[in-house]
Formats: C-alpha cells, structure tokens, sequence
C-alpha cells in the first residue's frame, strides 16, 4: 500500500508540474475556501458571544444594526467561501480534463508511430481501454486532490482558531479528527477490494453476456440455452454476492463515520459545561468548536477519497506509461524514389527474407510490484505456450519492373505476411526487401508509401466521407502540389476501380458518410473503395492481398486491364486463388508453409508442381471426378 | 416534497404505480422483511436529532441553568445521547444489510430471466449496435438500479425522515425561525431540480463527445494497417486532435455546470445560519426564544444542508434506475417469435434420420412486408442429401432458418418426421437437427472446449475422433498445442477457415439427425474445401443434410439441387440434369467453370 501510495503521489506531482498553472489555480480556490470554512466557524463563535448572548441574556446592549452588522459579516465570509469552491472545483475538473486530453494524444501518436509488428503483438482492446479508461483513471484523483489540500488548510486553521478558543476543548474537539481519519482510512481500504471486485465481476456478467449473446445462433442451433443460463446465473450469483459484501463494509462504515463527530460534540458539550463552570470559556466558545467540528466532518472524508484512487492512478498509468516508453521504432533512411506518373513501374525483389509473427505482449500490470493485484485485467489471451513457427523463411522474390505475379497458396502459406513486408508494413526477421534495388530500410519516412500501395484482405474503412476514406489527408492543403488530389483524380481512380456507379448513386455522392455512423457498404464496395484508395496514389508498385475476392470476375478483369491500359503501367503483385485471376499474371509463384516450392508462368507450374494443381484446380479436379463416378456409378450416393 | 418532484406529473406518477406492481410480480424479493426494515430505519432516524437537542439542553439548562453552569446534569444527558447515537449507528447498519440482501437478491434473478428472455427470442437478424443493446440490459441497466439501491434508495429514505423531524423540531422550538429556515431551503430544492436539466444535458453531450473520441482513437489501432501502408497518419492526428478537444472542453462545460449547481447549496446554507443568528437574536431580544434554542436551529439547519445536496443527484439516480428497470421489463415483456409448444400440443420426433416437408411456405421479415420466401413447397425424404443454390438475398439461408425451426414461418407449415416443427419442444429439437451457420461463432475457450459444446461429455478421444471423420486430424496435429489450443474472443485467434473447421467438428459431435450446413466451408482455402467434402459425404451417411452452397462445387455432390430465386424455387433436380436444362443453373455453371478450369 505504501508504495501505491508512493507511486500514485509521484504520478499526481507529475501532472501538476505538467499542467501548473491550472493546478495552482485549484490549490487557491481549494485553500480560500478552507481558511473561509474555518473563518465561518470562528465567526459564529464570535457573534455569539457578542451579539447573540448578550442580545437574548439581556446581558448587554445591542442594537438592531449590530444584530444585521454580524449577519452581514457571516454571509460575506460565505460568498468567499463558495468562490472558492467553485474555483476549486471548476479548476480541478480542468486539470483532469486537460492531463486526460494531453495523454489521450500522446498515446495516439505513439500508437501512429508505433511499428506494426508492435501493433501485432498488442490485443487492439487493450491499447483502446488504455487511450479511454485507464487514462481516465490515471487522473480520476485529480478531482479529489485539491480538495483534500484545502482540507489541510481547513484543519491547521480551525485548529488554530480552536486553540485560541480554548486549548483544552480544542483537544477534546481535534481528537475526533485522528478518530475519523483512521475509520475513513480503513474505510477506504477494505471498500477498494470490494468495489474493485464488484466492477470486476459486473465485466464478467457482461462478457459472458456478450459472448453468449454474440454466439446466439450457435447457442440456439445446438439447444444449449439452458446451460448458458446456468453459466450466466453463477456469474450474476457471483456478482450479487459481491454486491451483498460491498454493501454490508459501507453499511457499516457510514453510519460510524456520520456518528464519530456527533459523539465529539457530546464530549464538547459535556467538557465545555466543566470549563464554562470554572469559568475558563464562554458560550461562544463552546459553539465555535461544537459547530467546527460539524463543519469537518464532511470535508474530512475527502483523504478517504484521494487514498482510495490512488492505486486507481497507479494502475492506470502503468499501463499508459507502457505504451509511451516502448522503445520500438521504424528505422528510416534517407534515400527517396521518384513518384508519380511518370516514374513508370517499380521493380521489386526479396533477398532470402524471413518472418516471424510477434509474441502476443502480456499485460503491463503483471511485472509491477506497487500494483495492487485486482487491478490486473483478467481475460486477456494469455501468450501462447510454445514460440511460433516463422511465417515466411528464405523467401527470395524478384518481380521486373511492370510484370504481374500472382501468389499461390493454401491457409496459412503466408502470403498475406509476404504482401505486408513488400510494402514496408512490417520489416523482415532476416533478409531485405528491395524497391527498385534500394533496401527498403534506406528509404525516408513516406517515401514507400509514395511509390507502392497495398489492398489489404478486409478494407478498413473510416468513418468519414468517401472523399476522406479515399484522399485519406491527401487532400489537405498542406500536402505538396504533386501529391495533392482534387475531386477529379478520386472520381478517375473510382472509375478505374469499378466504384464510380455505386458512389456515384449514393445521396451524398462523394460527400457521403461512410464507415461506423454512415452508409453501410457491401463486401464488394467496400473492396472497390479500397481499390480506388489505393489507385488515387498512382503508385508505381499494387499489391493486391486477394482483395478482388468479392468482385464478380468480369469485374476484376476490367480493374486489372484498366490499370494497365491508364498509361505508364504499374507492377502488380496479386494473391489469389482463382484461376481467372492467376490467368492474368506473368509468373506465379507457390507458397507453402511459408517457403516459395516454386515459380514460373502458370502453365509450367501447374505442370510439375502437385501441390499447387492440387490448390488451383480443387474444384475443377473433383467436379472432372465427380463426373467420372457418376458415369462409372460409383457415386456415394 | 420529495414525492412531488420525484414524479413531476400524473401520468408519470401513474406509470410508477404500474413500477411497483410490476416490482411485486417480477422482483417479489424486494418486498421481502421490508416492513420490518422501514420500522428500524425511521427509528434510526431518531439518532440525527441527538445533537441539536443536547446542544440546546446543554445551553439552557446546563450552562445557563438557574443555579449556574450544572456540568452534572449535562454529563448525564449527554451520555443518554451517547448511548441513543451508539445504537442507531448500529440500527443503521441493521438496515443497510437487510435492504442489500433483499435488492441484490431480486436484482440477481431479474438479471437472469432478462437473459433467459434474449435467448428465447429470435436473435437471428440482430446487429451488432441491438445486441450491444441487449447486453445492456443484463448488466447496466440492472448495475444502474443496484446503485441507486446501495447508494440512493437509503439516503432518499433517511434524508427524508430527518428533514420531516428537523423541521417538526424547528416548529416546536420557533415557528418563525422555522418558517425563515424553509423559506430558504423550499426554494432551494426546487431551483437545484431546474439546474440540474442543463446539467444532465451537458453529461449526455460529455458522452457522445466520448463515444466520438474513443472512436477516432480506435481507428489509429484498427485501422493501423492502412494508415501505414498509405502514409495517413497526419489525417489521424487531426481527426484524434479535434475529438480529444472537443471532450475535453464538453467536460469542463459539464464541470462547471456541475460546480455551479453544488455551489447553490453551500451559498443557501450560509445564508440559512446568517439569519438564524439575525432573525433569532432580534426573536430572543423580545424573550420570545432561549438562547439554546436558537443555538440549536444552526445545528438542525445544517441537517436540512445535507439532504438538499444529495436529493438533486440522488432523484437523479432514481430517474435513471427508474428507465433501466422500464428497460429490463420492456425487454422482459417483448413477445417470443418462435414460442415452446402449448403443453398439449408437444410431439416427439420420430428416431432415426429427419424427413423434411415444406408444405407452401412463405416468409415475411417480422413487423415488416417484406417478403424473403414464397411458395416454397420441398421434399427433402430422410437420409437424403440436398444443396439449395442462389444469389445473395435469393433467400436459402431463411430456408434453411424454417427447417431448423430457428424462424417459423408465416404462412404454410415445415414437417420434421411428419410432425409440425412448432410442435416440437426446442432443447430436443436443437439436439437432433444442428445448423452450422456461416460465421462459425466460437466461445473464448480452448479448440477442445468448443467441440466439447457440440456433446457435453466427450472424451479428448472424442472430440479427436470427429476431426479424423471429416479428414482434418492432420489440421489439428499441425497446431502446436491441438485441442488445447485457446481460440481467443470469438476465436479470433484462428483464421476464418479454420473457425469454420472447428464449428463443422463441433456440429459433426452433436450427431445430429438433420445437419444443415450454411455456406458452412466458405473461408477455408480450395484443397482443403474439396477433401473435406469428400468426408463430409461419409459422414453424412444415415442423416439428412441440407448444404446452402455457395460455391457449386458444394452442389455437384448433393442428390438434389433447390435453385432459389428472389424468394422462390424455381428448380429442384440433380446437379447432373440441371446443368445441362438450361435453366438458371445452367447459368450459374458455366459462369462457375469459367471462373476455375
């Protein structure tokens, strides 16, 4: 707990030095409304004995005005007082909501800039619940923090003024403080778990959930609703009896906590009648302090509060901090390649490259010893067992500049893994990719997605209009002349991907919203999207991972004979399986297993090699079968 | 007071009548012992005016007592207090766990039916936005209620009891004063109940900002691939830019107004104590009040202080537990599309495969006029092995929705072995007749596990032995950790293909007597597609299969061919025959064997 406590302070300075002024701003609010709640206090035990006693005992004189004076004097003591706390409070939401935002950006650019192997390597959920919930919860302490630091100045100035009052009943009053503290403290401590524990269990109730919900189908065709409920009830009992513990610690403590300072006033009360008999005080000293001590018992729960977020902040900017100090980086160059047009197609080659896929990263909480245990997320795959087998070894590739080559290859072969490294998604384990003879490691920033552009298997799309899904900030102001595109080279790169009908049709054309909150595409548009994202850039290199697998043949035919006929001509490299798509390639070369078995023009491998027969022509071999028995009767049927 | 801002109309008030009865029927735990609980918190509420109350006795008959300060007396009254403030701290105790265990108990098996209720439900054309709907309702809807129970509920009982005793207690001590302390806090209750719209307002923004920020986030992690293959990150960081920003400032807008609203409390309560002492002062001049008395109403103005606060956020709370509850048994009461069978109604289904009749069937989309099939009339005899071929949208998956009883149809009947599908209870039914749908939905669980849900109680030998019947031992030997290999959420740790394998294992474990399998190969690569039709066919043997294919090849090994066609058949016969009829399976495959020969 004490290196929580550390560490959650640490944290804490840290944001304050990063957002001083705000932070500074609140700590004043925070400390005029202390000193006012303290002077408010002080005041009411003033006007009692000045005012009010002598008024009502008939023990002196009062006039009106003075009666109106006092009252006056309290309710501007109070005006203060509540500037302050809107101060406070509206600063206080300010820092937080600032050191929110300043790590909410932080961690998108790193995530921008991260390399994808690291991307890989860490579950998409995680780095989302680290940008959303575990930044909230890093700062959550923060709306706590400068209340609790004008609690200080509430206490050191009521003690004072307590003291001042009488310091014997200033002691019997201030013992009351230590008595709340410590039950707010342990308070805090054992409810932390509990809470803890109950937001742990309510993230099971709603995965299981989710899950069985998702899984509704199956869970319905295989008549086994009655056992998801059972698996659902003992997660909800779970839940309910957490709910019950959690219950029972706060319907314990509150009532304890509200009782400790009217027992002190009682101690007050009972001691300051002794020292009133002996003289040593007057009225208004025993309301100043009974009255305080009603004043504190509120604001002193406020330690309670900061104590029982901190391992809140530790845990959260363990996990934030993870992702800013990974040290992984794309190495760029220096060295650039023409673009453009009139570039003409780029070679591209592989030297013996090798990969291997990144093991899945564990949670950041699992090596921290000052993060309390029920912090650490449960559910997340854990890593595999055994070190993965390499998804590609020695594969050696040589495509001439303009030539079409297709890639073959049955699940698993790595042929996606193939199309991500001769783009520079990721960067070989061993070996070198070669854009028109420069490794790609000697190129600067941008200057292979200038020059080579990818199709991915399922297009992404973004939530923005079509314009931006497809100019994707090619088409700010900003971007230099050459590379800019106007709505004349989208509609053209529509046109050569078979899009423009269908963006064409939609009501916005191509100011339509497409992606999470817009227009929902098909899988074929949604491929032609992609497509035209990627032919919009001119690139000297394509490649397309089985990114035309949704459209019609035809379809595909007419994209592939538009772009070689769209002028200089563009290399493309194309996974695939059909043999209407491998019919179009120069050279096919055959994957297994992540080894190139063979390559050469379609026919000559089709002709010695039985594992890639056997891939590319499946259907057409057991439909020739199929007609075989049926003539021979030898059908199963 | 309380009552009436709580409801704010009759109609509403009307609707939480209908609440309660509801509450009775639903949730009966709720209603358990709480007569008992509610007597034992109002006496708890005693404890609250202890303070007051000794302040003035201390003041009036102790230190101002008519023979000098008496601190005999006060010790002894103060220590009756000390007493009555021990023993309802722990009545309130009492009454907090009563009041946990009754809500919590309740809450639990409400949960549950609500889950239940999902499962019986025709979830089949659910989105991904209704299911994370659906999912809401088991848990935050009911996790809204929980915390308005555990927090709220007791300070709306209790705040009330002590403010109704403060202010009897003001009234015995001085009506004026009394009178000038509500005259500050009435308004104020109703004033805090406007601010608070403008504040619930400003949250709601605060959570579409965030909604909107998480999802500009999420496209730097989900979309990484494309950012980097096409050099976008600078059009990420200004679209993350401007979300992140525009939260941040919706939140600090939502701050403020929060801040505000709070701020109200504290201005009115000075303002309470600074005219007690004025207006007290000026009434005990004239001898109309003691000096205890008045010194008293600072403390039992403060007991109106707290409630205040806490009531705007507290009805808060209420209203929205009020809309979770509404939700939940909305949910609750949303009618079953595809009921169990009426006791007398239910039938067995004869042993031994299924025969399969669709006897002039149509289907419309439910609360739509949409219509996917019409006129289907099929025969499908036991043991037989059909393939229904179709564009996308022709409506064969709906087809083989009616024949697994997973919709029921609108018009017409579907007989499983002779008897009327609606006739057959639903766990019986889905143990002999297994769909195996597209996606092929896995449970975060290991390969094993998975298969384990086709037959509860397989051995590993099993379960091994279903991979071998359909030809893919050596797929499960190449993984490095075979059954015991997790397949992650919804399996995303394996391929599309390979889900689908596993799936088919699953279904093929059920031993089902009416398999139909929809597009239920389609991501697995072409070799491997083609082997396991090869198995499929022995283990189809002595159990009627319906296939949607979508490729033909998965047709050319059926007996029968259905074409459909914009929601009707428009050809039934052997692949062989139907090739070469010209029709629009003809069509169909010439463009097939364009695409691969």
């Amino acid at each position: 707990m004490s290196g929580t406590f550390l560490s959650g302070m640490r944290t804490l300075a840290r944001g304050a030095r990063e957002e001083p002024r705000l932070f500074g701003t609140a700590i004043v609010g925070s400390a005029v409304y202390g000193a006012g709640t303290a002077a408010t206090g002080w005041l009411v035990g003033r006007v009692t004995d000045r005012v009010v006693v002598p008024a009502v005992t008939g023990s002196g004189s009062v006039g009106t005005a003075e009666v109106w004076l006092a009252g006056g004097a309290l309710m501007a003591v109070t005006v203060v007082t509540v500037a302050g706390i809107l101060v406070r409070r509206i600063w206080a939401g300010m820092v937080a909501f600032a050191l929110q935002a300043r790590y909410r950006r932080l961690l998108a650019r790193r995530y921008l800039d991260l390399p994808l192997a690291w991307h890989h390597a860490h579950p998409a959920g995680r780095l989302l619940a680290t940008a959303g919930s575990d930044v909230e919860a890093t700062w959550q302490a923060m709306f706590v923090l400068p209340f609790a630091l004008g609690v200080v100045v509430l206490i050191a100035v009521a003690g004072v003024a307590m003291a001042a009052a009488d310091p014997v009943l200033a002691a019997v009053a201030l013992l009351v403080l230590p008595a709340l503290l410590a039950a707010n403290v342990v308070y805090q401590r054992r409810m932390s778990p509990r809470v803890t524990r109950v937001q742990q269990l309510r993230g099971e109730v709603s995965t299981t959930a989710h899950e069985s919900f998702e899984g509704a189908l199956v869970v319905k065709t295989l008549g086994l609703g009655e056992e998801e409920v059972q698996r659902f009830a003992a997660d909800a009992d779970r839940l309910r009896e957490a709910n019950v513990a959690a219950g029972r610690t706060r319907g314990g403590f509150e009532p304890v906590i509200d009782a400790l300072p009217s027992l002190g006033t009682l101690a007050v009360l009972v001691v300051g009648t002794f020292r009133a008999a002996s003289g040593a005080v007057g009225v208004g000293d025993l309301v100043q302090i009974a009255y305080l001590l009603g004043l504190l018992a509120f604001p002193v729960r406020s330690f309670g509060w900061v104590l029982s977020e901190l391992p809140r902040t530790v845990a959260g900017d363990a996990r934030v901090q993870a992702v800013l100090r990974e040290g992984a980086t794309t190495p760029w160059g220096e060295r650039s390649l023409p673009a453009g047009e009139g570039a003409g197609p780029l070679a591209v080659a592989a030297d013996g490259i090798g990969y291997r896929h990144p093991v899945p990263a564990a949670d950041p909480l699992d090596e921290r010893a000052d993060v309390p245990e029920q912090f650490v997320r449960r559910g997340e795959p854990r890593a595999p067992r055994r070190e993965p087998v390499p998804a590609l070894a020695g594969v050696t590739l040589d495509v001439a500049a303009g030539s079409t080559v297709a890639v073959v290859g049955g699940t698993g072969a790595g042929k996606s893994t193939l199309a991500g490294l001769l783009v520079r998604l990721v960067d070989p384990t061993s070996g070198t990719v070669l854009l028109d003879g420069v490794d790609v490691r000697e190129l600067a920033d941008g200057q292979v997605a200038g020059v080579a552009a990818l199709v991915p298997q399922s297009t992404f799309v973004f939530d923005d209009t079509v314009r931006g899904n497809i100019a994707l900030g090619l088409d700010a102001d900003d971007v230099p002349a050459g590379r800019r595109v106007d709505d004349d080279d989208i509609w053209e790169a529509l046109r050569l991907a078979r899009a423009d009908g269908f963006i064409a049709a939609l009501p916005g054309g191509l100011d339509e919203l497409v992606g999470e909150r817009g227009s929902t595409l098909s899988g074929g548009q949604r491929q032609r999207l992609a497509l035209a994202r990627a032919l919009v850039r001119k690139p000297r290199l394509l490649v397309l991972d089985d990114a035309t697998s949704a459209l019609d043949p035809t379809v595909e035919r007419a994209v592939l004979d538009g772009l070689a006929a769209s002028g200089t001509g563009t290399t493309v490299v194309v996974v695939a399986y059909r043999p209407a798509t491998i019919a179009l390639a120069d050279e096919v070369v055959h994957l297994e297993r992540g080894r190139v078995v063979d390559r050469g023009p379609a026919a000559e491998v089709a002709a010695r090699d039985a594992g890639y027969r056997d891939l590319v022509t499946a259907y057409a071999r057991a439909a020739r079968e199929r007609a075989d028995e049926a003539q021979h009767g030898t059908g199963m049927a | 007071m309380s009552t009436s801002t709580i409801t704010g109309g009759g109609s509403e008030a009307g609707a939480q009548g209908g609440v309660l009865r509801r509450a009775r029927e639903l949730t009966p735990q709720f209603a358990e012992g709480l007569g008992v609980t509610l007597a034992i918190a109002a006496a708890t509420t005693i404890g609250k005016l202890v303070v007051p109350i000794a302040v003035q006795q201390t003041i009036d008959t102790g230190v101002l007592g008519p023979g000098g300060p008496n601190p005999g007396r006060v010790a002894l009254l103060c220590a009756i207090a000390a007493v009555v403030v021990v023993l309802t701290t722990c009545t309130a105790w009492v009454v907090n766990v009563r009041l946990f265990r009754a809500t919590e108990a309740g809450l639990a098996s409400l949960r549950v039916r609500a889950f239940r209720h999902v499962h019986d439900l025709a979830v089949l054309t659910q989105s991904g936005e209704r299911r994370g709907a659906l999912v809401s309702r088991v848990t935050s809807d009911v996790d809204t209620i929980s915390t308005f129970l555990q927090t709220g509920m007791l300070v709306l009982v209790l705040s009330l009891g002590q403010v109704v005793l403060a202010t009897a207690l003001m009234f015995f001590y001085s009506w004026q004063l009394a009178l000038v302390v509500l005259a500050c806090f009435v308004p104020l209750v109703f004033l805090r109940n406007k601010l608070q719209r403008p504040v619930a307002r400003a949250y709601a923004a605060v959570r579409v900002r965030m909604g909107e920020m998480l999802a500009a986030i999420s496209e730097t992690v989900v979309g990484a691939d494309v950012i980097r293959a096409h050099a976008a990150s600078a059009r990420s960081r200004r679209t993350v830019d401007a979300a992140v920003e525009a939260h941040r400032q919706q939140a600090v807008k939502a701050q403020v107004a929060t801040a505000a609203t709070f701020s109200t409390g504290v201005l009115v309560s000075g303002l309470v104590v600074a005219l007690v002492i004025v207006v007290g002062t000026l009434l005990g001049a004239d001898g109309d009040l003691t000096l205890g008395r008045l010194l008293a109403f600072l403390f039992l103005a403060q007991l109106w202080v707290g409630p205040v606060q806490a009531t705007t956020e507290v009805l808060n709370e209420l209203q929205n537990a009020l809309a979770g509850w509404r939700r939940v048994v909305d949910l609750i009461d949303t009618p079953v599309t595809v009921p169990e069978p009426a006791g007398d109604r239910v039938k067995e289904l004869p042993a031994g495969p299924v025969d399969v009749r669709v006897q002039d069937v149509a289907y419309t989309y439910p609360g739509t006029d949409k219509t996917v099939l019409t006129g289907v009339d099929l025969h499908l005899p036991a043991g037989s092995r059909t393939a229904v071929v179709g564009e996308t949208g022709s409506g064969k998956t709906t087809l083989a929705r009616l024949v697994t009883r997973l919709v029921d149809p609108a018009q017409g009947r579907v007989l499983l072995g002779g008897v009327d599908a609606r006739d057959l209870p639903g766990r019986e039914l889905h143990r002999r007749v297994v769909a195996v749908p597209q996606e092929g939905f896995l449970f975060d669980a290991t390969i094993g596990e998975n298969v384990r849900r086709g037959e509860p109680g397989a051995t590993d030998a099993e379960v091994r032995a279903a991979f071998a019947e359909l030809g893919l031992g050596d797929w499960l030997d190449g993984l490095p950790e075979g059954l015991d290999t997790p397949v992650g959420q919804r399996g995303e740790r394996l391929s599309a293909g390979e889900r689908q394998l596993v799936a088919l294992a699953r279904a093929h474990l059920a031993d089902p007597d009416l398999l139909v399998l929809d597009e239920a190969t389609s991501s697995v690569d072409p070799a491997t597609e083609v082997r396991l039709q090869r198995a499929l066919e022995g283990v189809l043997s002595g159990r009627t299969s319906v296939a949607i294919a979508h490729r033909l090849s998965t047709a050319e090994a059926a007996d029968t061919v259905v074409v459909v066609d914009s929601g009707r058949v428009v050809e039934v016969g052997p692949a062989v025959e139907l090739a070469h009829a010209g029709g629009p399976y003809s069509r169909l495959h010439a463009a097939w064997t364009a695409q691969h020969a």
